[in-house]
C-alpha cells in the first residue's frame, strides 16, 4: 500500500478510536450534572451512589479521549501538513479556540469533580461538573464547526492556492454545521442512554436490586426513548441538509447510478463499481423519492452525474457509504424498539424494573454499546461520503498527504492499532469488572460525608 | 490593527512568545509528572499510590499545555509546524504512544482488577520514560537544526537521556514539596542523584547550540553581547549551588523548606529556556525558516489573539483554583 492509503487508514483508526470516548463524556457529563443536582434536590443517597459509579466511567473514557485526541493533533503536521498550508487559515482559530475554551476547562475542572467532592463546598463541585460537561459541549461543538466547514465550506476565498477568511460568522455557521452538532449531541446522549441502561441492565441481572441501580436503569431507558425519536427526525433533516449540499453523498448512501423520478429506498444490494450497478437489489418501489424529495416521483441525483467526461470519478466510494448507512439506520430502530418497548413495560402499572421480562433486560447489555457501533457508522457515512475532497470543492485528500515513506507510516500504523485494539479490550473489560463490583457491593456503602469534610480531615497545616 | 504597526511583524512575534510560553509551562508541569512516572521503579507499592495521587487532579490539565502548544505551532506557524512534525515522525510517534500509555494507566491502575494493577503501574513508568525520551530526542535533534546524521542522531540519544533525568529531577523536588516521611526522604535522595544529569544536560545544549550554527555563536560572543547576557550562565551556575544547598537540609522535622527545591528547579528551567529562545529566534526551523516567512494571515492570528487575551487570565485563575483546592501534602485520591 503507498503512503496515501496507510495514512489514511492511520488516521481513520485514530478518529475512529478517538470518537468512542467523546461520544461517552459529552453526554455523560450532563447525565452526572442531573445525578448531583438530584441529590442536591432531595438527598437521597442513590443519586450519589449513581454518581460516583458513573464518574468512574467517565474519568477512564475522559482519559482515553484526551490521549487519542493528542495523537490526532499530531497526526495533522505528520502526516497531513497540506491541510494546514491549505486552509490553515479557517481551520486553525477554529482548532484554538477548542482548546482554549474547552480544553483547559475540562482539564481543570475534571481534577476537581473527581477528587473534590469532600474538599469543596458542594455548590462548587456541583459547578465543577457543570463545566467539565459545558466544556465537553464546547469541545464538540468546535470541532463540528470545523468538520461542517469541511464538508460545507463558506466565507472564504482563495489567493494564491491558500484560504483566506472573509467572513467568520459564514465560516462558524456553515450551511451543515447547526444539523451536523445536533445530530451528534443527540448521538451522544443516545450512546450514553443505552451505556447507562445496558449496565444497569448487566447488575440487574446479577441481582442487584440497589436503589441507585434502579435509578440508573430508569434514567438510560427513559432518556433513550425521549431521544431516539428526536433523532430520527434529526437524522432525516441532515440527510435532506446533505441532499442540498453534497448530492454525490447521498447518491452513494442509497446507492442509485441514475439520476430520475421515482427511485426506490433500498434495503439490500451489493454495489459493484466496476460495473457501475447494483447486484441483488431489494427495494420499497419509490420509497427513496419519497424519504428525499416527499414525492413518489421525486427527481434522485445519481452517482454518474459525478464522473467527468475524462472518466475522473469525483464521487465517492459507493459501497462503504451505502452499508455504514444502512448499518446506522438498522442501529437506530433497534434503539427504537428497546428502548421504547422498555420504557412502556416499565410504565406500565408502574411497575419499574420488575416489569421488565427477563428477555429484554439481556437485550439491553449487548446494546450497552449500540450507541459507538450507530455514531461510528454515521462518521463513516458521512466522512467516507465526502471523499475524494478533503474540502469539499477545496482541497482533496490527496494533495494533502505528507511525503512520509511508506514503511514509516506502516510501522506507526501497526503500532498504534496494536495498542488500541489492546485498549478497548482493556476498557470494556474494566467497564464489566466496575459493574461486576458494584453488583456484589464491593463498594462499601458507606454515608455520604459532608462537602468541605476533607479539609479538616486529611490536609494538615502549612 | 495598526495600532502597533505592521501587523506582520508583531503578530508573528506574539504568537511566538505565546507559543514559548506554552512550551516553558508544558515542560514545567508535565516535566514534573513525568519525572514522577519515571521515578516509579525506585518506589513501593504503596509509595506508588501516593506519587499518583499528588499528581492526579493535575496531569490533565497539564497535558493541555502541549495541546496548546502544538496547536498555536499548527495555526501560527503552519508550514513550520508540517516541516518540524514530518521531520521527527518516528520520534513524535513515540511520544505520543508513551502518552496514550501513561495517561490510560493513571485510571486503569486503580480501576482494573488487582492483580493488573502491576502491568499498568509498569505500563505507567514506560509511557512515561517513552515520552520524556522522546521530547528529548526532538530537542536534540531541533538543536542540531533537524538534520539527519549519525552525528545528530548520538547528540540526540545525549539529549534524550538528559532531559529524562531532568523531568526525574524536577519530579523528585514535586514529592518533596507534596510527600510526608520515608518517601519524601526517598525524593531527597532521588533529587540529589539527579542533579548531575540536569547540569550535565544544560552543559551539553548550551555547549552544542553555538557550536553548530556560527549564527548562534555570533548571538552570544559579541561584543557588546557577551557581558548583557553573562547574567545567564552565572545565574544558572548559582541556582544549582542553591538547589545543592537546599537539598542538604530536608528531610527536617519542621518541613521547613520543602518547596525550596521545586522552586529553584522551575527557575532553572526559565532560565534553560530562555537561553535557548535566544539563540533560535527569529528561527521557527532552525536555519531554515523564520518566525515571520512561516506565520499564517494576520487576520486570521488577530481573531486567535482575542480569544487568547480573554481567556488565557481565565484559564490562569481556574489552573491557580485548582493548585489551591489540591494544596499542601497529597491525601490518597477517593471519588468521595
Amino acid at each position: 500500500m503507498d503512503t496515501l492509503m496507510l495514512s489514511r487508514i492511520q488516521f481513520g483508526a485514530n478518529i475512529s478510536f478517538h470518537i468512542l470516548f467523546p461520544t461517552i463524556t459529552i453526554a455523560l457529563g450532563w447525565v452526572l450534572l442531573f445525578f448531583k443536582l438530584r441529590f442536591n434536590a432531595t438527598g437521597d443517597d442513590k443519586w450519589m451512589e449513581a454518581y460516583r459509579f458513573w464518574v468512574k466511567v467517565f474519568a477512564l473514557s475522559f482519559a482515553m479521549g484526551v490521549v487519542s485526541g493528542i495523537t490526532m493533533s499530531f497526526q495533522f503536521g505528520t502526516n497531513w501538513p497540506g491541510f494546514m498550508e491549505i486552509v490553515g487559515n479557517i481551520a486553525g482559530p477554529l482548532l484554538a479556540y477548542e482548546v482554549l475554551t474547552a480544553f483547559f476547562l475540562e482539564a481543570v475542572f475534571l481534577g476537581i469533580m473527581l477528587f473534590g467532592f469532600s474538599r469543596v463546598p458542594g455548590w462548587l463541585h456541583t459547578t465543577a461538573t457543570f463545566l467539565v460537561a459545558f466544556g465537553t459541549t464546547m469541545s464538540a461543538f468546535w470541532i463540528i464547526v470545523l468538520n461542517s466547514w469541511m464538508h460545507t465550506p463558506q466565507g472564504y476565498e482563495m489567493r494564491d492556492g491558500v484560504a483566506f477568511a472573509t467572513d467568520w460568522m459564514a465560516i462558524i455557521f456553515n450551511p451543515s454545521m447547526p444539523y451536523r452538532f445536533i445530530h451528534m449531541l443527540l448521538a451522544s446522549g443516545l450512546t450514553v442512554a443505552f451505556l447507562v441502561a445496558g449496565f444497569s441492565a448487566f447488575r440487574w441481572l446479577l441481582g442487584d436490586r440497589s436503589e441507585g441501580v434502579r435509578a440508573t436503569l430508569k434514567t438510560g431507558v427513559y432518556l433513550g426513548a425521549l431521544l431516539i425519536p428526536v433523532q430520527i427526525f434529526m437524522g432525516d433533516l441532515h440527510g435532506l441538509n446533505t441532499l442540498e449540499h453534497q448530492p454525490q453523498k447521498v447518491a452513494a448512501m442509497e446507492g442509485n447510478w441514475d439520476t430520475g423520478p421515482s427511485v426506490p429506498l433500498l434495503l439490500f444490494a451489493l454495489p459493484d463499481e466496476e460495473a457501475r450497478e447494483n447486484r441483488f437489489e431489494v427495494g420499497i418501489p419509490n420509497g427513496a423519492s419519497l424519504i428525499l424529495k416527499h414525492k413518489a416521483d421525486g427527481v434522485v441525483p445519481g452517482l454518474n452525474d459525478f464522473v467527468t467526461e475524462d472518466g475522473e470519478v469525483l464521487h465517492p466510494p459507493v459501497a462503504p457509504v451505502f452499508w455504514s448507512f444502512r448499518i446506522m439506520v438498522g442501529t437506530g430502530f433497534a434503539m427504537l424498539f428497546l428502548s421504547w418497548g422498555a420504557a412502556f413495560l416499565m410504565l406500565r402499572k408502574g411497575r419499574g424494573p420488575e416489569g421488565l421480562p427477563k428477555l429484554v433486560t439481556y437485550a439491553m447489555v449487548p446494546m450497552a454499546f449500540s450507541g459507538w457501533v450507530a455514531t461510528l457508522a454515521g462518521w463513516y457515512t458521512t466522512e467516507i461520503g465526502r471523499q475524494p475532497w478533503l474540502v469539499q470543492g477545496v482541497l482533496t485528500t490527496e494533495m494533502a498527504v505528507a511525503d512520509v515513506p511508506a514503511p514509516f507510516v506502516a510501522i506507526t500504523l501497526t503500532t498504534y492499532l496494536a495498542i488500541y485494539v489492546l485498549l478497548l479490550g482493556a476498557y470494556i473489560g474494566v467497564l464489566f469488572y466496575l459493574a461486576r463490583k458494584a453488583a456484589h457491593g464491593d463498594i462499601p456503602r458507606r454515608r455520604t460525608p459532608q462537602s468541605g469534610e476533607a479539609i479538616t480531615r486529611t490536609v494538615p497545616a502549612e | 490593527m495598526e495600532l502597533f504597526g505592521d501587523p506582520a511583524q508583531w503578530l508573528p512575534f506574539t504568537f511566538a512568545a505565546l507559543m514559548g510560553v506554552s512550551i516553558l509551562i508544558y515542560v514545567v508541569l508535565d516535566g514534573f509528572d513525568l519525572g514522577v512516572g519515571v521515578l516509579f521503579p525506585f518506589a513501593s507499592n504503596d509509595e506508588k499510590d501516593m506519587m499518583v495521587a499528588s499528581i492526579g487532579p493535575f496531569w490533565d490539565a497539564n497535558e493541555t499545555w502541549l495541546v496548546l502548544a502544538i496547536g498555536l505551532l499548527l495555526v501560527a506557524f503552519p508550514t513550520a509546524h508540517g516541516t518540524i512534525l514530518t521531520a521527527l515522525y518516528l520520534p513524535v510517534a513515540i511520544m505520543l504512544i508513551g502518552l496514550i500509555l501513561r495517561g490510560v494507566a493513571f485510571e486503569f491502575r486503580v480501576k482494573a482488577p488487582t492483580p493488573h494493577k502491576a502491568t499498568w503501574n509498569w505500563l505507567f513508568f514506560a509511557g512515561s520514560l517513552m515520552t520524556s525520551l522522546a521530547q528529548g530526542f526532538m530537542l536534540g535533534k531541533y538543536v542540531m537544526g533537524l538534520e539527519s546524521t549519525l552525528g545528530t542522531w548520538v547528540f540526540a540519544m545525549i539529549t534524550a537521556v538528559f532531559l529524562t533525568v531532568a523531568y526525574s529531577f524536577i519530579g523528585a523536588c514535586w514529592l518533596i514539596l507534596k510527600t510526608e516521611y520515608t518517601l519524601q526522604a526517598k525524593a531527597v535522595d532521588w533529587a540529589k542523584g539527579g542533579i548531575w544529569g540536569l547540569v550535565l544536560g544544560l552543559g551539553a545544549v548550551s555547549l552544542a547550540t553555538p557550536l553548530v550554527s556560527p549564527r548562534i555563536f555570533d548571538k552570544w560572543f559579541t561584543f557588546p553581547e557577551i557581558f548583557i547576557l553573562a547574567p545567564l550562565p552565572i545565574m544558572s551556575a548559582a541556582l544549582v549551588w542553591l538547589l545543592w544547598r537546599s537539598l542538604q537540609v530536608l528531610p527536617n522535622p519542621t518541613d521547613a523548606g520543602a518547596r525550596t527545591p521545586f522552586l529553584y528547579a522551575i527557575a532553572l528551567f526559565v532560565l534553560a529556556f530562555g537561553g535557548l529562545a535566544y539563540s533560535f529566534y527569529p528561527y521557527v526551523v532552525p536555519e531554515k525558516l523564520t518566525i515571520y516567512e512561516a506565520a499564517s494571515a494576520p487576520e486570521s492570528l488577530f481573531i486567535i489573539l482575542v480569544g487568547t487575551v480573554f481567556v488565557l487570565p481565565m484559564i490562569g485563575g481556574y489552573t491557580a483554583l485548582a493548585y489551591t483546592i489540591f494544596k499542601g501534602k497529597a491525601a490518597e485520591l477517593r471519588y468521595d
